[in-house]
């Protein structure tokens, strides 16, 4: 199978599973689909030696399917889909994740091995491996390694629960860089627009006031076209 | 290996294509002189859909724009880093210094902060203040022409404020403060430390019928596809082709020596082309070095003859010595009156829309040299790491930390944009003994000997760096915040990044009046080799508390303006 093709199939197969096991909106496929496709075709203004250190990436595979199914799995129980956006796993979060290990190898073994311990802690606890045990059973897990606690460094908490904060960060990281996340966020920007100062209502929201005299010398952006002239002194003209 | 000599004879040749190599290309070309850039990285113009990463979103890159390949992230234009493949470098003594290189077309000018300050009369003289380093064997009345000039071809935003220390200049009006920003602004002046509009060089309003005007998407550091932010390709190299100059321009060329004839004066340069890997020469009646402090100060210390045993332009053996970068260190804070923001675009410049100049005397403190603040926040585009820690704030409501589920959507939510960064970047005082020389037991891969870099901070700076992040606790207490992670401690030098991590690198051929002491003099012109100029920040004899690049455009079109006017007296 060609690279291409099999990636696909590991991303349509991860979103598949998140609609199965919460029947989010269908949109989450195209969105995964369409980022991918952008990513192949126009490398957001990668170097020829960044293009091809990112296909060498792709051409490589790390997770197994079951690794990327609990994957999906854990991170759909992390960030489920709500009314309104799909899950991690529909915006593609699985992919992400498989790519990141690539690009960070750091990750890789606390990764594999945290969804080791994962399979484990479930087959003593429950019988059965992680991605197949029940909501509630995989919640119950997660409650034991969800919350860590903060007056402890990071790097001397416990292993599992250093892998869940890792997976967290990973699956949000991931979900809200995605267009499905993005959105989801509110983020307005990255589009050309012609910035003229926080919005009455915000400001009166956070208790803020623009001072008049520094308003006063402020770009008056009626006049932004208009090619700048100063008198000897740097007094603008225009 | 045959060496492929170039039959054209080049007036003049400019090694390096960044802010000092970019404006001596625009000058001297503009007067008529043949030119050849020579560049060590390949051709880029931030128009070219090929080469931009403006308006693209984090989802087009599979990292979601990681700095695992550029050190400031996927989107960001710098091809380079601290790091290069092949490019090594050494340091000695278990010191520290970390060497930001660019290779492309307009050097770091592509992703620069484009935080544009005039040097003041003080930054030139500052041995008169406090006694410490050296005077500069010129002053603010000689560059202030220049600088004027910078500011009406450039373009700069910000406001007169009639500040000693920070001079005004030709100013477009600087965009309205953000949210954030307001915050600062009453933080700050609750402890009364001024905020004044920033001076960068983005053009909220038209200078030509060129270039065009900010369209407020924040990604400077991406360098602006309609040219409305300053990189040395796209205003002056780019336009001094335009206006017809005689200009070759030498991409993926890497320079290795300055050559030099029996009478010692310079013939050219001698280059190895990344493309084919074969070593070439161009021919030159001047050689204007601008490949950066360090390069520059590399080339000349491998530029080795019967004529220049220590390296050309090394008589005084002070090639390479006082090197000095800018001081930083910082705090983020999280700030409970920016929490469950109404969201909407406020991008505006890249970078921060108010600053802090340095605004005490040190007179009256215990370390010499001062320091300006920069401020970070927003509702920014998320890219990797954002959604990192997410609820981490929590523990200072009492909430746990942690969870899953739709809770997190919430969290992420009531917390975005409620952080606001304060970086400080002071002036280092110039020690002789911080330096680089060339390795003699390392190459790299163009087969060219490396830099070793021996650098140590002193008390001075680790002082201000203290004196930094107090300053950045007590603001973000009148902001009713809380500081992010721990404050960084006197063992951890408060904080004080490694030298060369603000990437302002200068002083390696100092400037001055005595041969023995200085390398250039106070036209940037070697003084053991007349047709030698240095048009980088390597002629810098202090760094002042100010960023240097603006001070690197004036300064390379004020040596310029006389290069042209000696080949009209022939005196060389």
């Amino acid at each position: 199978m060609d690279r291409r093709k099999s990636l696909k199939s590991i991303l349509l197969g991860s979103v598949a599973g998140g609609l199965v096991m919460h029947g989010c909106k269908p949109e989450g496929d195209s969105v995964a689909e369409e980022s991918l496709a952008k990513v192949e075709e126009n490398h957001f203004g990668r170097t020829p030696e960044e293009k091809e250190q990112i296909a060498k990436l792709n051409a490589e595979q790390f997770f197994n399917p079951h690794e990327l199914e609990t994957i999906t799995v854990l991170s759909s129980l992390i960030l489920p889909a709500n009314d309104k956006f799909g899950s991690a796993a529909d915006a593609g979060v699985p992919d992400f994740i498989e790519f990141m290990v690539k690009d960070i190898p750091e990750m890789q073994t606390p990764l594999r091995g945290g969804l080791m311990w994962l399979d484990h802690k479930s087959n003593t606890e429950f019988g059965t491996e992680f991605k197949k045990a029940t909501e509630d059973q995989q919640k119950q897990i997660l409650d034991t390694i969800a919350y860590p606690d903060i007056t402890v460094p990071e790097s001397e908490r416990p292993l599992e629960i250093r892998f869940f904060t890792l997976m967290r960060n990973l699956t949000l990281s991931g979900y809200y860089t995605s267009k499905m996340g993005i959105e989801d966020l509110g983020y307005k920007g990255n589009s050309p627009n012609v910035w003229d100062g926080v919005p009455e209502d915000v400001l009166k929201q956070h208790g803020k006031a623009y001072d008049p005299e520094w308003l006063a010398k402020c770009v008056d952006q009626s006049k932004r076209s208009d090619i700048a002239e100063w008198d000897a002194d740097g007094n603008l003209l225009t | 290996m045959q060496i492929k000599e170039s039959s054209t004879i080049y007036d003049v040749i400019i090694v390096g294509s960044g802010a000092g190599g970019g404006m001596a290309t625009k000058i001297l070309a503009d007067s008529g002189l043949k030119v050849a850039v020579v560049e060590a990285g390949p051709y880029f113009d931030p128009a070219d859909p090929v080469q931009k990463t403006q308006l693209k979103w984090p989802y087009e890159s599979p990292r979601r724009g990681a700095s695992t390949v550029r050190p400031f992230g996927d989107f960001d234009s710098a091809y380079g880093g601290w790091e290069i493949e092949g490019e090594p470098y050494t340091r000695k003594n278990g010191t520290k210094f970390d060497w930001f290189r660019s290779r492309m077309l307009g050097g770091r000018t592509n992703h620069w902060g484009r935080i544009s300050l005039r040097f003041s009369e003080r930054d030139f003289k500052h041995k008169d203040v406090d006694g410490l380093g050296e005077n500069w064997p010129i002053g603010y009345e000689d560059v202030k022409p220049y600088y004027d000039k910078v500011d009406k071809l450039i373009g700069l935003f910000g406001t007169k404020e009639n500040l000693k220390n920070e001079p005004d200049g030709f100013f477009l009006p600087p965009p309205k403060p953000r949210l954030h920003e307001l915050f600062y602004i009453d933080g700050a002046r609750k402890s009364d430390i001024p905020v004044i509009p920033s001076r960068m060089s983005m053009l909220t309003k038209r200078i030509n019928n060129e270039r065009g005007v900010c369209f407020y998407c924040g990604q400077c550091g991406r360098a602006c596809g309609v040219y409305a932010d300053f990189s040395a390709g796209t205003c002056l190299i780019f336009p001094a082709q335009k206006n017809g100059g005689q200009i070759d321009l030498f991409v993926n060329a890497m320079v290795r020596e300055v050559l030099t004839n029996d009478e010692g004066k310079a013939t050219g340069v001698s280059y190895i082309s990344k493309e084919d890997r074969k070593e070439y020469q161009l021919k030159g009646k001047i050689v204007v070095l601008a490949a950066s402090a360090c390069s520059s100060a590399r080339i000349l210390l491998n530029s080795k003859s019967k004529q220049h045993p220590n390296g050309l332009g090394n008589s005084s053996n002070k090639v390479g010595k006082y090197l000095h970068d800018s001081t930083g260190s910082g705090l983020s804070a999280f700030i409970p009156g920016l929490m469950d923001r109404k969201t909407y675009n406020e991008d505006g410049v890249g970078g921060m829309h108010v600053y802090t100049p340095w605004w005490l005397d040190n007179k009256k403190l215990d370390f010499p040299r001062g320091y300006h603040i920069e401020v970070w926040g927003g509702l920014g585009m998320p890219s990797y790491g954002f959604g990192f820690n997410a609820n981490d704030f929590n523990q200072f409501f009492g909430l746990k930390v942690g969870g899953y589920g739709n809770g997190l959507r919430d969290d992420v939510r009531k917390y975005y944009g409620s952080v606001v960064g304060m970086a400080g970047r002071g002036e280092s005082v110039a020690m002789e003994d911080n330096y680089c020389e060339i390795d003699p037991s390392v190459v790299d891969e163009f087969g060219i000997p490396v830099l070793r870099f021996n650098y140590n901070w002193s008390d001075y700076e680790r002082k201000q760096a203290k004196h930094m992040v107090d300053t950045f606790e007590e603001i973000t207490h009148n902001m009713g915040g809380e500081i992010i992670g721990a404050k960084p401690t006197k063992e951890q030098d408060y904080g004080l990044l490694a030298p060369g991590r603000i990437i302002h690198e200068v002083g390696t051929t100092r400037m001055g009046n005595d041969p023995k002491t200085s390398v250039v003099n106070s036209f940037q012109q070697l003084h053991d080799v007349d047709n030698v100029f240095i048009v980088d920040a390597g002629p810098f004899v202090s760094q002042a508390d100010k960023n240097p690049t603006w001070t690197i455009l004036a300064l390379s079109w004020r040596t310029s303006d006389y290069i042209i006017e000696q080949l009209k007296k022939q005196n060389i």
